[in-house]
């Protein structure tokens, strides 16, 4: 039986993991690589990390990055931030990074999806998605939420995997930062709507939103950062207690 | 010293990294004359099979592949090359182990690709020695090999049973990327290491 996976996110810039980490045993909690490895024994089942980096200088130390990450992990990791160009997945590719993630570049060249699903197979494309409320209809918005789009998130999410994609990172912005929980309303309709797996990111706050996006959804993987990161739900303890609600995972 | 078939077929720099923290040295096989230098040869492999396979033509190494005696390992595109025909790209493939490549049928009610960790029901093999029964490894594939008695080492089920690993005489197969499988995947690579 295929496993549902939990999926620390963690932010990078200049090469280096922000947002404040709180592991007991971190010597240095700017370190990816230290940080992904703690990740890696405490059970994740794969990390995202995503590049904020804004300087010219991103490309560059992301691959080394990505290289150092992938000489001491042994579990999958996706790369996202500011890919636009197959130069730029290649890259990310031979450096051992497993999947790449787009998001605001799908959007603005749909024909991206294709061209790095023909390129490096549908398994190295996740199309990620911000979706917000708007008058009763979901939108896809970029820049983290602040810009809208003309394009309906189901419409677009469905457009993506007959693209290519491979799998779709749906973070819901009416509850990312929130701590109340998925939208697990909108991730059931996605994840029936579609055939490809789907990765719930949003809101979580607790052990329960979780058990709860498992049983209520159809969603494949439940993605998560600060809750992670300051050790307010410990991996180890998150997945014994989804096992007892009959969720399976790797334990 | 392992040396990895280098057709290439996809990124091995998570293949490299996984034999250096396991002290394994490893170089790449580029010609006829360098399988010599190696006691084991890995076939690595991400992407479609039928244009993994007409790279793998093109470099002229599958006769010397087929006619090799020692311990041969395909990992995921690499295992199903071993196999007859697949149906990604309607490939002939090189037909070492007597079996079909599919496509997952989504009819069965599974999301396509199968991605994630698995479970799998290991059958006694020096390839999984010290590897518990019902393990997960981690999966990345939309195309599976069919089941099959005789060459099953190990068997996965997503939607139906199929070959997680397989082996034909010195000719090993897996489905899974040990490389990304955590210690269990690890401990199959130091594993096939080992084989005589």
């Amino acid at each position: 039986m295929l496993s549902k996976r939990i999926i620390p996110c963690l932010d990078v810039k200049d090469g280096r993991t922000v947002k404040g980490v709180n592991f007991v045993d971190l010597k240095d909690a700017g370190d990816p690589v230290e940080l992904a490895w703690q990740y890696a024994q405490q059970g994740a089942d794969e990390l995202v990390f995503l590049d904020i980096t804004a300087t010219n200088e991103r490309r560059k130390t992301m691959i080394e990055m990505v290289k150092s990450v992938a000489r001491q992990l042994n579990i999958p990791f996706t790369i996202g931030g500011g890919i636009t160009s197959i130069a730029d997945a290649e890259a990310l590719l031979n450096a051992g990074a497993d999947k790449i993630s787009i998001n605001s570049a799908a959007v603005k060249n749909p024909q991206l999806i294709a061209d790095l699903a023909k390129v490096f197979g549908v398994q190295f494309v996740v199309v990620a998605v911000d979706t917000k409320l708007v008058e009763g209809r979901n939108m896809v918005h970029l820049n983290g939420g602040r810009l809208i789009t003309a394009l309906e998130t189901e419409h677009w999410i469905k457009q993506a995997e007959e693209s290519g994609a491979g799998e779709i990172l749906l973070t819901s912005m009416d509850h990312d930062g929130t701590k109340q929980g998925f939208d697990c309303q909108l991730l059931d309709s996605i994840s029936k709507m579609i055939n490809i797996p789907v990765i719930a990111s949003g809101g979580a706050g607790k052990i329960e939103h979780f058990t709860e996006v498992f049983t209520t959804t159809g969603v494949d993987a439940a993605l998560a950062a600060s809750v992670f990161h300051f050790g307010e739900i410990p991996i180890p303890h998150l997945k014994k207690e989804l096992k007892k609600h009959n969720i399976p995972v790797r334990l | 010293m392992i040396g990895i078939v280098n057709y290439g077929a996809g990124n091995i720099f998570s293949l490299t990294s996984a034999l250096s923290r396991l002290g394994l040295s490893y170089g790449m096989i580029n010609t006829e004359q360098d399988f010599e230098q190696y006691t084991h040869i890995i076939i690595p492999g991400v992407g479609h099979a039928g244009a993994a396979m007409e790279k793998l033509n093109q470099t002229g190494l599958v006769e010397s592949i087929r006619q090799l005696k020692k311990p041969v390992l395909g990992i995921c595109v690499g295992m199903q090359l071993l196999t007859s025909h697949s149906q990604e790209g309607d490939a002939e493939l090189m037909n070492i182990i007597p079996l079909e490549t599919k496509l997952f049928d989504k009819e069965l009610g599974i999301k396509i690709p199968h991605m994630g960790w698995n479970n799998i029901e290991i059958k006694n093999n020096l390839l999984f020695e010290g590897v518990e029964n019902q393990t997960q490894f981690y999966f990345v594939h939309s195309y599976f090999i069919e089941y099959n008695a005789i060459f099953e080492i190990a068997t996965a089920n997503y939607g139906l049973q199929y070959a997680a690993a397989i082996q034909k005489d010195n000719f090993y197969g897996v489905q899974f990327h040990p490389e990304k499988s955590g210690a269990a995947g690890e401990q199959l690579l130091l594993n096939f290491s080992k084989l005589n």
